[in-house]
C-alpha cells in the first residue's frame, strides 16, 4: 500500500472514531447486551445473575400480561397508522390546493408537532376528564347522554390513546406529503385535466402512485413511532385500567423500573428489538424496490 | 361544489385539531372558576402562570432543558460532520459495513434501549446527570446520514481547488463542505432542538434530582404530586413548559416547516 492511500485510510478512519465509539457504547452493545441478560436471571441482593437459558422466554409466554400488552399494540398500531396516514394525506392535498385560509390551516395542522408529546397528554388528560372535561361537557351537557368515565373503562381506554396519536403525528406526516405534492410538476395534472380525468381519477391514478415512496416512508416512520412513543400513556393511564392501555415499551419500563426485574425486561426487550428489526427488513426490500421504480 | 364542500371540510378539521390547545389556552389565561364555563367576557390573568411558577423549581428546569439540548446539538453537530465527511469522502476499507452499523440506529433508538442504557449510565457513576440524558443520542444516524448526502452532492472540484491552494482536510471541510451545508446544518439543528427539547421517557429513568430533571420530567413530577386536579394551574404549567418552541414556532413557521420537509426527503 503506498504512503497516500495509508493516509486515507487512517484519516478515514480516525474521522469516523467518535460518532462510531459512542454509536458503539450506546446502540450496538446494548442491543446485544439485552440478549445477553435475557439469557440471566435478575442478580438479587448478593446472589448474582446465573445463566438460566431460555426460562425468561417461557416465562414470557407464560405471562398474560405480555400477550395482553403485545396485543394492545397491536391494536395501537392498527388504530393510529392507517389513521394519520390518511388524514395527513387528505390534509396535504388540501393545503397544497388553492384553498381560503391555507396559513392558518397548515399552522392549525402542523402545531401539535412542536408540541412535547407530555403537554399533549396532559391537555388531553384535562379533555377527557369525567364531568368537567369538554369531552363530557359536550357529550352530557349538550347531547344528554349519560356520564362516562373515558379513560377508566377498559373499553374505551385505548381509542382515547389512539385518538391522540392520530392528532399528534398526523400533522408532521402531512409535512412529508406536503413536500412531495409540490415536486410533482402540475404539468401532470393538467394533461390528466385534457384527458377530461375529473380530479378524483386524477388523484388515485397519478397523484397517489407518484406519492408511493413517501407513503412508504411514512409508515415505516407510523410504525416505529407506535413502538417507540410511551410518554401520554405515563401521563394519562399508567396503563390500566388492568393494563388495558399498557403498551410493549411501558410494559419495558414498568418491569425494569418499577418492579426492577432487568432480566425480564431484556426478555421483553428481545421481542421489541425483533419487530423493529423486521420493519428495518421490510423496509430495506421495499427501498430496493423504489430505486428500481425510479 | 365539491370545492365548497372541500374548504368547509379543511375549515372544520382545522378547527376539531386547534380545540384541545384553543381549550388549554382559556383554562391557563382565565380563573379556576371559568376553566370549565365559558363566557365570553370572563375576566383574563396570568395568576395561574405566577402560580405555576411559584409551585415548582420551573427556572431551574428551564436552565437544565437548555443545557441539555445545547449540548446534545454541540456534540452532535460535531461528531456528525467528521463521521458524514469521512463516509462522503473517504474510501477506507470496511466503509460499506461501519455506514451499514451506523444505519441500525435509525430503526433501534436509544429511546427503546432504555434497560441496557440505564445500566450503562449506573456503571460509569452518571446517573442523575444532564451528559447522561444527552449521551445516548449524541452519535445520529440520522444526521450523519443526512449530511452524507448533502456532502455527496458538493462539487470535488472545489475540493480539490481548495487543496490546491494547500488547504489539509479538516480546512477544506470547515472552508468549503460546513457553509456549503449550512441549510441542511439549520434544518437538522431544529429537528433536534425540538426533539430533544420534547423527549421524556429516557430522562425520566436517568433522572431523579430537581438539579438534573428537564422540564418535560418537571411538568410531569409537577402535575402528578404537586397538584391534586387544579387544572388551571396545570395547563398553565403545560403551556409555560412548551411555550419557548411554541413561540420559536409561530415565529419561523416557514424555516420550521421547510426544515421537517428537507430532513424528512431523502
Amino acid at each position: 500500500m503506498n504512503r497516500a492511500s495509508a493516509q486515507v485510510q487512517i484519516h478515514g478512519w480516525l474521522l469516523l472514531l467518535p460518532a462510531a465509539a459512542l454509536l458503539a457504547l450506546f446502540t450496538h452493545y446494548p442491543a446485544l447486551a439485552t440478549l445477553w441478560h435475557s439469557l440471566h436471571s435478575t442478580p438479587k441482593g448478593v446472589r448474582p445473575a446465573v445463566w438460566v437459558g431460555l426460562d425468561n422466554y417461557r416465562g414470557l409466554v407464560e405471562d398474560p400480561v405480555f400477550w395482553q400488552v403485545l396485543g394492545n399494540n397491536l391494536w395501537f398500531a392498527a388504530g393510529t397508522i392507517p389513521a394519520s396516514i390518511a388524514l395527513a394525506l387528505l390534509m396535504a392535498v388540501w393545503v397544497n390546493g388553492k384553498i381560503s385560509g391555507r396559513g392558518f390551516l397548515r399552522l392549525a395542522y402542523f402545531t401539535p408537532t412542536v408540541l412535547p408529546m407530555i403537554a399533549v397528554a396532559n391537555i388531553w388528560l384535562f379533555f377527557y376528564t369525567p364531568t368537567y372535561g369538554l369531552l363530557e361537557q359536550f357529550t352530557v351537557g349538550l347531547l344528554g347522554l349519560p356520564s362516562h368515565n373515558w379513560l377508566g373503562t377498559k373499553s374505551t381506554v385505548l381509542s382515547c390513546l389512539i385518538v391522540v396519536t392520530i392528532w399528534k403525528e398526523a400533522g408532521f406526516f402531512m409535512i412529508f406529503y406536503l413536500a412531495a405534492l409540490q415536486a410533482i410538476p402540475p404539468s401532470l395534472g393538467e394533461a390528466a385535466a385534457i384527458e377530461g380525468a375529473g380530479r378524483w381519477y386524477c388523484f388515485r391514478r397519478v397523484t397517489f402512485p407518484l406519492l408511493m415512496p413517501t407513503t412508504l416512508f411514512v409508515l415505516v416512520n407510523a410504525v416505529i413511532n407506535s413502538f417507540r412513543l410511551v410518554d401520554h400513556i405515563v401521563v394519562m393511564t399508567r396503563g390500566g385500567p388492568d393494563n388495558a392501555s399498557s403498551l410493549l415499551l411501558y410494559y419495558i419500563y414498568d418491569v425494569g423500573f418499577k418492579f426492577w426485574d432487568s432480566a425480564y425486561a431484556s426478555t421483553l426487550t428481545m421481542v421489541l428489538l425483533a419487530i423493529l428489526g423486521t420493519a428495518a427488513i421490510l423496509q430495506f426490500a421495499f427501498l430496493e424496490r423504489r430505486i428500481h421504480y425510479r | 361544489m365539491t370545492r365548497a364542500l372541500e374548504t368547509i371540510g379543511a375549515w372544520l378539521l382545522a378547527i376539531l385539531w386547534i380545540l384541545p390547545l384553543a381549550y388549554a389556552f382559556w383554562t391557563a389565561f382565565h380563573p379556576p372558576e371559568f376553566s370549565t364555563r365559558f363566557e365570553l367576557f370572563a375576566p383574563l390573568t396570568l395568576q395561574n402562570f405566577v402560580n405555576a411558577w411559584n409551585a415548582a423549581p420551573f427556572a431551574r428546569y428551564f436552565v437544565n432543558t437548555v443545557m441539555l439540548v445545547a449540548l446534545i446539538l454541540g456534540v452532535q453537530l460535531v461528531l456528525v460532520t467528521l463521521a458524514a465527511y469521512a463516509f462522503a469522502r473517504y474510501e477506507f476499507r470496511g466503509r460499506d459495513v461501519m455506514f451499514a452499523l451506523v444505519l441500525v440506529q435509525l430503526m433501534i433508538m436509544p429511546d427503546v434501549l432504555i434497560v441496557e442504557n440505564y445500566r450503562t449510565m449506573a456503571a460509569l457513576d452518571l446517573t442523575d446527570t444532564i451528559t447522561a440524558i444527552g449521551l445516548p443520542y449524541m452519535a445520529s444516524a440520522f444526521g450523519i446520514f443526512l449530511l452524507r448526502q448533502t456532502f455527496k452532492t458538493i462539487p470535488r472540484e472545489l475540493d480539490e481547488a481548495a487543496r490546491v491552494e494547500g488547504a489539509g482536510s479538516l480546512r477544506v471541510l470547515w472552508e468549503v463542505y460546513v457553509p456549503l451545508s449550512r441549510p441542511v446544518y439549520i434544518a437538522y439543528a431544529l429537528v433536534s432542538v425540538s426533539y430533544h427539547w420534547n423527549n421524556f421517557l429516557w430522562p425520566l429513568i436517568v433522572t431523579n434530582s430537581v438539579g438534573s430533571r428537564p422540564l418535560t420530567v418537571g411538568l410531569q413530577v409537577f402535575s402528578s404530586t404537586d397538584q391534586g386536579i387544579d387544572w388551571s394551574i396545570i395547563t398553565a404549567a403545560t403551556l409555560l413548559t412548551s411555550g419557548p418552541l411554541l413561540v420559536a414556532f409561530l415565529l419561523f413557521q416557514r424555516q420550521f416547516v421547510q426544515s421537517f420537509m428537507r430532513a424528512g426527503i431523502r
